[in-house]
């Protein structure tokens, strides 16, 4: 159950962000954005193999006291971050992996609706409602 | 508020459409959803409607009571009748028609509204005349029963007018009708009227009697779903189960309202058609039948929309594209948010193509978005693609036709990626293509409801049997030696064996006549997906194949290896199978052949796998059927090894397919063309037997004839 996904284009601007609205969303938005220098980080360190051999899981990006950031990125450059509750810690790394291929999928056939512009906001409803469903409940 | 009288008629309206809206019952409706759309129906300017919301009170109350409601409506009224908006004016104007609810604005909306002003009888009118929303209760209970209920039922616009004269019928449905206590289902109504739309075609000033025609036709189809009132009951959460206005008008036409109906309702079935029309400029508006049931689709919508198809793809059961179906729908001026959601909810396999059931839906939605339906948030049951039943019978059988059954070497399609949106609007190139081409691998295909869909995966699946192992087995040559008579046999079950690595584990589906091979095409479409979802991923696993990743393969190498048949280890990647002389006699297994022969030829040229690329292995196979002959006895008891290795590994060909009858007489006829295909082999193998035999007798008379010489 994450606190926040958020889905970001190749050229780094976010796509899609979405926090359990209890919290500080402005505090998840910064989280995100420092998260993605970590992305480019482990993106080009494993830049010198092939493209395809690249694990688009990434992993745990870092954890703070409060929450731990996983990052996902696709062949395309785009990339989901999950936020997730440290308090939470049954959730395993398969887990993780399970809600990021969801979360590709849906991206996917957001990507393959014609009336959807590459680079504009995610505003599909079938999209919104697989995030919420891997949202933490209580909002 | 100020104390409002209304005059019966007007009394009654008000309260059905007050019942309409009020879907929680609960006595006072919020200023959402209904009441908007009735208001927004009415054809007034946004500012109109919120100076009229105002002055009821309900911005003062957040909602919408009972009182407020009616002093809304009669504002409406007001303002419809171009009656500047006061409060005073609620009480002091006389003869206010009802308000006008429409669909569609047109200028017949106003000559509806000249034709049922005349009295207060057919003030009713106006309302029904503009094809929507509710249709005064008490006039309908006046036109179709004898007593007036108090709830009303909806009168059918068409019933209306005819009041006098149609009392009597009114009086023989009203038994019927009576049940249907429920307030109006004005959507319903309106729905119908749409329908009759579409069905009468958009035409606006159609004649009188051809209204009349069309009306009759438009209520003979409606009454045909609707005499199950459970049906209307069912709608979906927009249509409130207000299934008096369906089996209302259900009824009657059956019960003769239309015959009595017809030459007098002419006029109004006229206008009414023409009000109800949406304003929407394009075919897409015109045609814009609100869905029965909620969501149904009507024939003369289905037909509309197949037009529509066609006019964009011609083959009816090929894709649009994406680009094509949003310029489409563009033209629709939906929002493209809007838009965005009906796709998502149309495009059932996310392939970013629509077939034409997925696109039948998607312009549903649209016609209903364009009537004011918000979208559902998943795709009602009745839009979902598995309801093209009715093309795909008509479009399969060309489909098979092409298919083919190809005779000649094929090629790997270059369609066949195993991506699934370049796979699936592929299918129809492959269709076209099949004759020659296109070894159709197994391919992942993702799963549709659709029969379109699974009738082309069967399609493929079966088109994939040329290359199917057990194809060029049938060929096998009939001078196989005994030893080759018993491998080849046993080749063929160990190409099926193969053919299970990399075809389907439905190995003996290859037909090598196209006859059987329709059948199994016209045959059910869980065959093909059930051949086409066990079998792996074309190229890579194929390759992985040829690396004898595979169990299968495994043993089988571990079993040629044995005898020490280096030669063919590597093309031991196929079970020794067919020695290259069937192949030369049944041409039509050249593919499958081609795919034998790198394990028949001891050059090993298996290092590309049996998924080097087919020609090769066509190639191979023609200019080595002579080596290969000599070869064969070699290859025979070595084979023979192999072959039983791989049979016993030979996983049951009817995989376990059981989910459903279709897929078990799939199965069935699988085994059958099995069956077929081993007697056939049988008969060969026994003919070769028979020749062996000739020649042993004849070699040994020659052995007798020589031996007294060689004693001498």
């Amino acid at each position: 159950m994450a606190v926040c996904i958020a889905v970001i284009a190749k050229e780094n601007y976010p796509l899609y962000i979405r926090s359990v609205p209890t919290q500080n969303e402005l505090k998840f938005h910064y989280t995100v954005h420092t998260s993605l220098d970590v992305v480019e980080e482990k993106i080009s360190a494993v830049g010198k193999s092939i493209g395809d051999q690249r694990e688009l899981y990434l992993g745990l990006l870092y954890p703070t006291e409060d929450y731990k950031v996983y990052g996902y990125v696709t062949n395309s450059k785009v990339k989901f971050v999950i936020v997730v509750d440290s308090s939470n810690t049954s959730l395993r790394d398969n887990e993780i992996r399970s809600m990021f291929r969801k979360l590709h999928n849906s991206f996917t056939d957001v990507m393959c609706n014609p009336f959807h512009n590459p680079g504009d906001q995610i505003q599909s409803r079938t999209f919104d409602g697989i995030v919420s469903g891997m949202m933490v409940q209580t909002a | 508020m100020e104390s409002l009288t209304l005059s019966d008629v007007e009394q009654k309206y008000y309260s059905d459409l007050f019942v309409y809206c009020d879907t929680d019952n609960t006595k006072k409706v919020a200023s959402n959803g209904r009441v908007l759309d009735l208001f927004r129906a009415a054809q007034l300017p946004s500012e109109v409607v919120l100076q009229i919301t105002e002055l009821c009170g309900a911005t003062r109350l957040g909602h919408f009571g009972r009182s407020q409601f009616y002093i809304a409506l009669k504002l409406i009224a007001i303002a419809q009748s171009g009656l500047p908006l006061r409060v005073e004016s609620l009480n002091s104007v006389k003869d206010l028609p009802l308000p006008r609810f429409v669909v569609g604005k047109n200028e017949a909306e106003a000559r509806h509204a000249a034709l049922y002003q005349d009295s207060d009888n057919q003030g009713l009118y106006p309302a029904s005349a503009t094809s929507v929303i509710p249709r005064p209760p008490g006039r309908g209970l006046q036109n179709k029963k004898g007593p007036p209920t108090s709830t009303s039922l909806p009168v059918h616009e068409v019933i209306q007018p005819h009041g006098p004269p149609v009392d009597t019928q009114p009086e023989a449905t009203s038994p019927v009708v009576s049940p249907h206590q429920s307030p109006p289902t004005s959507p319903l109504s309106w729905r119908k009227h749409k329908r009759q739309h579409s069905g009468g075609n958009v035409d606006r000033q159609q004649s009188v009697p051809a209204a009349g025609a069309v009306w009759t036709q438009f209520r003979e189809p409606q009454s045909g779903p609707v005499p199950g009132e459970g049906m209307w009951s069912s709608h979906s959460p927009p249509l409130p189960s207000q299934e008096s206005w369906v089996s209302f008008t259900a009824d009657t036409p059956p019960s003769s309202t239309i015959p009595a109906i017809h030459p007098s309702s002419v006029q109004e079935s006229t206008t009414i058609r023409t009000v109800a029309s949406a304003a929407m400029t394009n075919e897409i508006q015109r045609q814009s039948s609100a869905y029965d049931d909620p969501w149904k689709i009507t024939e003369e919508q289905r037909q509309y929309y197949i037009n529509q198809f066609k006019s964009i793809q011609p083959d009816l059961t090929g894709f649009i594209p994406g680009s094509a179906a949003k310029e489409f729908f563009t033209k629709s001026k939906l929002p493209i948010l809007e838009l965005s959601h009906i796709w998502e909810l149309s495009d059932f396999d996310k392939d970013g193509a629509l077939t034409l059931d997925e696109f039948c839906a998607a312009f549903h939605l649209v016609v209903a978005r364009k009537n004011g339906y918000d979208l559902p948030e998943k795709l009602p049951e009745s839009l979902m693609p598995k309801l093209i039943d009715l093309d795909d019978s008509a479009e399969v059988p060309e489909p098979t036709a092409e298919v083919g059954y190809s005779a000649s070497p094929v090629e790997v399609t270059p369609n066949k990626s195993p991506s699934m949106p370049s796979l699936n609007q592929a299918w129809p190139e492959m269709n076209q293509s099949n004759e020659d081409t296109a070894i159709v691998h197994p391919v992942p295909i993702r799963m549709t409801p659709s029969k379109i869909h699974m009738q082309e995966m069967e399609l493929k699946r079966t088109g994939s049997d040329h290359n199917h192992p057990t194809s060029p087995l049938l060929a096998k040559p009939p001078e196989l030696n005994e030893e080759t008579k018993l491998t080849a046999s046993m080749k063929f079950v160990a190409a099926n064996a193969v053919g299970d690595g990399y075809s389907s584990s439905d190995s003996f589906t290859s037909d090598q006549e196209p006859i059987t091979r329709q059948r199994s095409q016209s045959g059910t479409s869980p065959e093909a997906l059930k051949v086409v979802a066990p079998p792996p991923p074309p190229p890579r696993p194929h390759a992985s194949h040829s690396r004898s990743s595979s169990l299968d393969m495994n043993r089988t190498f571990a079993a040629a290896s044995a005898p020490g048949q280096q030669q063919q280890n590597n093309a031991i990647a196929f079970p020794p199978a067919v020695p290259p002389r069937p192949l030369i006699h049944f041409n039509q297994f050249q593919a499958f052949a081609a795919s034998e022969k790198p394990t028949s030829l001891p050059e090993a040229k298996g290092a590309s796998g049996p998924f080097a690329p087919p020609p090769k292995p066509v190639r191979r196979r023609l200019k080595s059927e002579d080596e290969l002959r000599p070869e064969d006895e070699q290859h025979g008891p070595q084979k023979s090894n192999i072959i039983a290795a791989v049979l016993a590994t030979q996983p049951s060909i009817p995989r376990s397919i059981g989910k459903d009858k279709k897929a078990i007489q799939a199965s069935i006829r699988r085994n059958k063309e099995t069956n077929t295909v081993l007697a056939r082999l049988n008969s060969e193998l026994q003919q070769q037997l028979k020749d062996l035999l000739e020649e042993r007798i004849s070699l040994e008379v020659q052995l007798e004839q020589l031996r007294p010489f060689s004693h001498l």
